[in-house]
């Protein structure tokens, strides 16, 4: 007998065609490639018309600062006439206190103007609060749908804290214990109340993030008197990534090399009801970071706008430890208390720096709020409750859910790279997994995959070959 | 009025719900998820009197209708900061002398 989640997941086309506001059919062009950039301008909304909307919103237009002491601390330690000079975008400024209030001013602006009387969001992240704050302002109704707790109940203190920030914007608020499951019941509450989904992957979203790229683009031509040579993006389902790239190109920053990072949670599985709590990092980690740019379109939409391996020149990972030691940093040497999820790209960033000459310029594209749950203290506080070994050391040695290893000196902090090749295989794999048996791409795939991934039609042409050696 | 065993109409409440049973949950899980129920944990005004562990109906923020067994009345959120983790008290203090040190050398050297 089909099960209720069965029932619903069979009519999942018809009601994400509805919530959406837009029919992603029209895109698809075979079983492997479809229009990205008719997805991404389908809305109509040049980026002057973002900028202007999510100025009425509030949003946008934060702070970039550079971080002189930070760029001095790297230079202490780095080779003679190395460590570039580091800024970050105070993306905290923003109202809901991160960059996704970009991504959620779009989706509202759309709900409010398609006539939609509210908007439905599967997040446990600051996503939640930049959707619920911005529903607020524009009258709308809101739910915010998390995955809070395990089965004892136990809740990681920065989702409970991200709970309450949703409840403060007098979003409803849904605490879900662990499981894939929850997409179903969103699609549930989507058919019951005929909201729009706020999809974290929709191109209004995406389109949002493009200013990101292109104000800290221009703010630093301003500055420096050229665009960055790297920007540093912490990197999960994509749309950091793929949004602030897309504004630097459109800024004319084709230069710049963009350089994703993830906090390393390898080992622990995403899906698993005791590993859930065994991690400090509820976002910006590999466990979305790696699955999200390999497969896009596992997303709540039929085509992820998000396609974080088209921009990436570089994937860079660090540990846990080394993103606590940064925050801590930034908060005793700048002046910055801010968020460890969003310093997942200033520890990589502080790496990067000290490989790369002194005239170069890395910047961190974003920073997050902190408080009560959120703090790194709360989230050592409770690693250490959940019987993970908090310890000072040589980060090298961590082991994602069996220990956090403090640095003790800045030397310590070094990302590793994750190989792009290896990411485009694994992509490349996919999408001919997601195709009818024996479908045999195109040129116009082998194109499409090319460009997915940042390659050529060669590298994609040598891994299919590969592929099916087997 | 309000009381730590249960809530009175208008209470602003919180109420927990069994969305799927073990058996009814997806087939791909690993198998400590799959062995347990998928819960969900939700809040609004009750709609009639209730004791703590009753069945109780609640409007929610959206107007939506919802029952559920009452679990609190008036909750709230105890997440806090709590104390410093020893591992990190004495970056602060430890960088900045870091950093004193290597602009004194430069101006050193820049003297030279």
């Amino acid at each position: 007998m089909p099960s209720k989640t069965d029932a619903i997941m069979a009519r999942r086309g018809e009601i994400m065609k509805r919530a959406l506001g837009m029919d992603y059919a029209e895109f698809e062009e075979s079983p492997i490639a479809f229009d990205y950039e008719g997805l991404m301008t389908a809305h109509g909304y040049s980026l002057q018309d973002i900028i202007r909307i999510q100025r009425s919103a509030g949003v946008g237009q934060t702070p970039l600062l550079e971080l002189r002491n930070l760029t001095d601390l790297v230079r202490s330690y780095a080779e003679p006439g190395m460590g570039a000079r580091i800024f970050v975008k105070d993306e905290a400024a923003n109202m809901a206190g991160s960059f996704k209030d970009r991504r959620a001013s779009i989706s509202i602006h759309v709900a409010k103007q398609k006539g939609y009387a509210g908007v439905i969001a599967a997040t446990s992240g600051n996503y939640g609060a930049a959707v619920s704050s911005q529903a607020a302002r524009a009258g709308l109704a809101c739910i915010i749908v998390q995955e809070a707790f395990d089965s004892r109940h136990v809740g990681q203190p920065e989702i409970i804290e991200k709970s309450r920030i949703c409840e403060a914007f007098g979003a409803e608020v849904l605490q879900l214990t662990v499981g894939p499951e929850l997409f179903s019941h969103m699609l549930e509450l989507l058919d019951e109340t005929g909201y729009l989904a706020a999809s974290l992957y929709s191109a209004f979203g995406v389109s949002g993030i493009e200013t990101l790229g292109y104000e800290l683009a221009e703010e630093m031509t301003a500055l420096t008197g050229a665009p960055p040579t790297h920007v540093v993006v912490t990197h999960a389902g994509g749309g950091n990534t793929t949004g602030t790239a897309r504004g630097l190109k459109r800024a004319g920053a084709t230069a710049t090399q963009i350089v994703s990072a993830s906090v390393d949670l390898s080992g622990l599985h995403m899906a698993s009801d005791t590993d859930f709590n065994r991690k400090s990092f509820t976002t910006g980690h590999t466990g979305f970071g790696v699955p999200f740019a390999t497969w896009p379109d596992r997303a709540d939409v039929p085509r992820n706008a998000a396609r974080a391996l088209r921009y990436m020149d570089r994937y860079l990972t660090v540990s846990q430890g080394e993103v606590f030691y940064v925050t801590e940093a930034m908060s005793k040497l700048e002046g910055l208390e801010r968020g460890p999820s969003g310093n997942t790209a200033m520890a990589a960033a502080l790496s990067l720096a000290r490989e790369l000459p002194a005239d170069a310029t890395v910047v961190v594209q974003e920073t997050e709020y902190t408080g009560a749950g959120k703090h790194h203290w709360a989230q050592l506080n409770f690693a250490r409750e959940q019987g993970i070994e908090v310890r000072a050391g040589d980060p090298a040695e961590s082991v994602p859910g069996q220990n956090i290893i403090i640095p003790e000196r800045p030397e310590q902090i070094r990302a590793k790279d994750f190989p792009l090749a290896k990411m485009r295989r694994s992509y490349v794999r996919n999408a001919l997994a997601h195709a009818p048996e024996g479908y045999a791409p195109t040129d116009a795939d082998i194109e499409f995959l090319a460009a997915d991934t940042n390659s050529d039609a060669e590298t994609v042409e040598r891994i299919i070959a590969e592929l099916a050696e087997g | 009025m309000a009381s730590s065993d249960g809530c009175r109409t208008g209470d602003w409440v919180e109420i927990e719900r069994v969305l799927l049973e073990p058996a009814e949950r997806s087939s791909n899980l690993p198998e400590d998820t799959a062995a347990q129920p998928l819960r969900v944990w939700l809040k609004g005004f009750a709609r009639g009197d209730a004791r703590i562990g009753d069945e109780v109906d609640i409007e929610t923020m959206t107007g939506r209708v919802v029952r559920g067994v009452l679990t609190d009345v008036n909750p709230g959120y105890t997440h806090t900061f709590g104390r410093p983790a020893p591992e990190l008290t004495a970056v602060g203090r430890d960088l900045r002398a870091r950093i004193d040190a290597y602009r004194a050398d430069a101006d050193a050297k820049a003297g030279e």
